[in-house]
């Protein structure tokens, strides 16, 4: 029976071979290697939960009053598009889970990929020959933060309402051709055009979740035809050779396991943690705002640069050069991103390294680079805490103001003691091995020393 | 090892031996079925599958529940769906790791890693381009009318883009609802009298029978002591008994001022002032709208106000300056009237 499949299968694809090779693929074992598998489980879970929510979401801008089941909301005027999500909500059998789910699932595909990225930064698997695995993935961070972005803007609630807003006085700010541009994004000046949510809708249903697949696959192919990097467990393990188990039986139940724990964990999520329970917020007007609003926690970096920045903007003769929002909004993320892009290639002109890799670096084994990524980090984390100063100011009752103003130093002054610190504690980790590794050889030498001496 | 060819008691020096040896496996392979093993052989694990079927039963069992739940419509029923078919999954989960721990061979192989470079190749596949030419003289010339045409057919594709929106005009920005004598009014509609703006709280108003979604109509509307104001010289007479009005939306990201900071502690925050939840942009209304504190880089716009005859609020012209977030190439110019 199934020698008649593989035999139907080869006869019409003439794919055994690859299929062969395929079950055959060696991966080397680490837990860390999982980060960018729980990604790629949970963009899974957010294709199937995501396409459930199309059947019933309306993505339009149509006045409308609520009748529906949610009594505090009943005869107030909102948009089509929120009463849908209301309506998906309520009255949606099932319709709360799947809503709640797809949430819980952006936000911790994007905290896997960010993981990942870590891992991968602080084992130097970006070298020769990964570097445009290195280069998509990074790529793949950023779409999935304005994917996650464009589908928590769809619904249309006072929150949401608000975040487009700042995402309009972002694209606004940007010199030369941010006025332009976000006229033509959102085809009038804000609130915009209805059309602005047939064209967000179909961006995030559509040309997002394409272009992030596309280069999902793009992605592993690359990583197969270089094949996975390895941490030296043992010395048979080389640039030229590795240890792994092949994909099947062993790496296929492992792969399994995981996939099923990330969807139990995100469905578990949905049906038992609340996340943004839209009903609350309310429908969105332009004059209407609230205190405590915090966007999910992917764009917390974003607002707390947005709050970071000193009130000025660059004018000259009267006219605004660069507005404000441009320099926490749109220069600090360009600046990350670039920055993670160039990073392979700025590593290789200060290393002279041009060998390929195989073998990944324990942290401690490319001290400069820790640093380097310690401090990075450190600088982007800082503004991220930065972001929640209202919400210490609420719990802890420090100074707002006060709060701005330390941040102001700290991002600058923090990175480098990080940076610091992490170098000085990589050195610190060789030295003690090298000493170790010294008194083993001497032992070693003591040892056979005394057995000449004792066969003489 | 699982690479390693089993030749133990078949290993003879001569070739005729090699040979008969071979065609014996050959034989005994065809016959009885039994090859070489590519998955080396485990240990059967009766009890291990047990858990595995059981496992595999649960979420079987949850899956049902899941089911059950949907159709009759329980109370709670976003719970009891999450709960079901999250434990469901979690189940098969753990029957993965059983299998892979003790039902699944693991095998640690070794293996070479691919040839990074084929070099062969690389010089086959540039001859292949560079004997393609061969036939075409004016290379330059050719790639250059390509380029052209690459880059006009491009732009034909692209242009069409330019009708998602205004294209190149930004006078829409200035676009405002407010003109002299337009009356103020609530969220309700009603008019707005000067009576009823009180000291220490702020008002939302809105332009009588205009269009309220627009960045331009809302106001926030507050009353100080007129002894207490502190506006340039040019805005003499913007705020009658003291009543103030401002574009409610904030001109760094454009969200809603929402909040109204009168100080209960005048040694900590010695002013009044109006505040955006979004990034805490603080203006100073005594003072025409100028920001003390925040990443806002422009003053907030301030409209003129007047009462008329029978105490009703409107506003006496257009703002001081554009509403809204700024953007490039943004004047500091009153807006116009629609």
């Amino acid at each position: 029976m199934i020698y008649r499949t593989i035999r139907f299968l080869d006869e019409r694809t003439g794919g055994v071979p690859f299929i062969r090779k395929t079950l055959r693929y060696l991966f080397p074992d680490h837990w860390s290697f999982l980060l960018g598998e729980v990604a790629l489980y949970a963009f899974v879970v957010l294709v199937g939960t995501g396409i459930y929510l199309t059947l019933f979401f309306e993505p339009s801008t149509a006045h409308t009053v609520y009748h529906g089941s949610y009594a505090p909301l009943r005869g107030l005027e909102m948009s089509e598009a929120y009463k849908s999500a209301v309506d998906i909500s309520f009255d949606v059998k099932a319709g709360l889970l799947i809503r709640q789910t797809h949430h819980w699932a952006a936000d911790v595909f994007v905290a896997s990929i960010v993981l990942h990225l870590i891992r991968i930064f602080f084992t130097g698997a970006y070298r020769r020959p990964r570097e445009l695995t290195y280069v998509i993935g990074v790529l793949m961070l950023f779409l999935a933060l304005l994917e996650g972005y464009l589908g928590y803007s769809l619904v249309d609630d006072l929150l949401s309402g608000m975040g487009l807003a700042i995402g309009y006085a972002v694209a606004l700010s940007i010199p030369f051709v941010g006025a332009n541009m976000s006229l033509l994004i959102w085809g009038h000046p804000f609130p915009g055009d209805p059309t602005f949510w047939s064209r967000m809708y179909i961006a995030h249903v559509l040309i997002f979740p394409v272009i992030i697949g596309g280069l999902i696959a793009l992605h592993l192919t690359l990583v197969a035809s270089r094949h996975h990097t390895q941490f030296r467990h043992e010395p048979r393990q080389t640039e030229r050779r590795l240890v792994g188990v092949p994909t099947f039986p062993g790496q296929a139940p492992r792969s399994l396991a995981l996939f099923f724990a990330v969807a139990a964990v995100l469905f578990l999520l949905g049906g038992l943690v609340q996340i943004n329970p839209i009903w609350l917020w309310g429908p969105y007007h332009v004059a209407q705002g609230t205190n405590g609003a915090q966007p999910d926690w992917y764009l917390g970096w974003l607002i707390g640069a947005l709050r970071l920045v000193p009130h000025f903007d660059v004018v000259i003769a009267h006219r605004t050069v660069v507005p404000n929002p441009f320099w926490g909004g749109a220069l600090f993320p360009v600046i990350v991103l670039v920055a993670l892009l160039a990073w392979p290639w700025l590593e290789r002109r200060m290393t002279g390294d041009r060998r390929l890799h195989n073998v990944l670096d324990r942290p401690r084994d490319a001290p400069v680079r820790t640093a380097i990524g310690a401090g990075f980090l450190t600088w982007v984390i800082l503004i991220f805490v930065a972001g929640s100063s209202d919400r210490a100011y609420v719990f802890l009752g420090i100074s707002y103001v006060g709060q701005i103003w330390a941040y102001r130093v700290l991002v600058w002054v923090g990175p480098l003691v990080v940076g610091f610190l992490a170098w000085r504690t990589c050195i610190g980790l060789r030295r003690a091995e090298e000493i170790e590794a010294d008194q083993e050889r001497a032992e070693e030498e003591a040892a056979a020393a005394a057995e000449t001496a004792g066969a003489r | 090892m699982a690479s390693e060819r089993e030749t133990g008691g078949l290993a003879e020096v001569t070739l005729w031996g090699l040979l008969i040896a071979f065609l014996a496996l050959l034989g005994l392979a065809r016959g009885a079925g039994r090859r070489e093993r590519v998955v080396p052989e485990g240990e059967p694990d009766r009890r291990a599958e047990l858990v595995a079927v059981l496992l595999l039963l649960g979420a079987a069992g949850c899956a049902v529940v899941f089911i059950v739940a949907y159709v009759l419509d329980w109370p709670d029923l976003t719970q009891y769906l999450g709960l079901a078919i999250g434990v469901a999954f979690a189940l098969v989960s753990i029957a993965m790791i059983v299998m892979s721990r003790r039902l699944v061979v693991t095998e640690e192989i070794e293996e070479e890693y691919p040839e990074p470079e084929h070099p062969e190749e690389q010089q086959k596949l540039l001859q292949v381009v560079h004997e393609s030419g061969s036939r075409i003289t004016r290379k330059r010339l050719l790639g250059g009318a390509a380029g052209a045409a690459a880059s006009a057919i491009g732009a034909a594709l692209i242009v069409p883009a330019a009708s998602l929106g205004p294209f190149l005009d930004t006078e829409s920005f200035y676009d405002s609802p407010w003109r002299r004598g337009r009356r103020l009014v609530d969220e309700g509609g009603r008019p707005y009298r000067a009576d009823d703006i009180e000291e220490g709280t702020f008002y939302t108003a809105y332009p009588q029978g205009a269009d309220r979604e627009q960045l331009a109509a809302p106001l926030v509307v507050v009353r100080m002591a007129p002894a207490a104001l502190r506006l340039p010289a040019d805005r003499r007479g913007w705020a009658p008994q003291g009543i103030l009005a401002y574009s409610k939306i904030c001109t760094h990201a454009g969200c809603a001022i929402a909040l109204y900071r009168k100080p209960l502690f005048p040694e900590a925050e010695p002013r009044p002032a109006l505040v955006c939840p979004c990034h805490y942009s603080t203006f100073d209304p005594a003072k025409g709208g100028t920001v003390i504190f925040g990443p806002a880089g422009r003053n907030l716009p301030q409209l003129p106000l007047l009462v008329d005859r029978r105490g009703g609020l409107r506003a006496a012209g257009n703002f001081s300056g554009p509403v809204g977030p700024s953007f490039w190439g943004v004047r500091t110019r009153r807006p116009r009237s629609t």
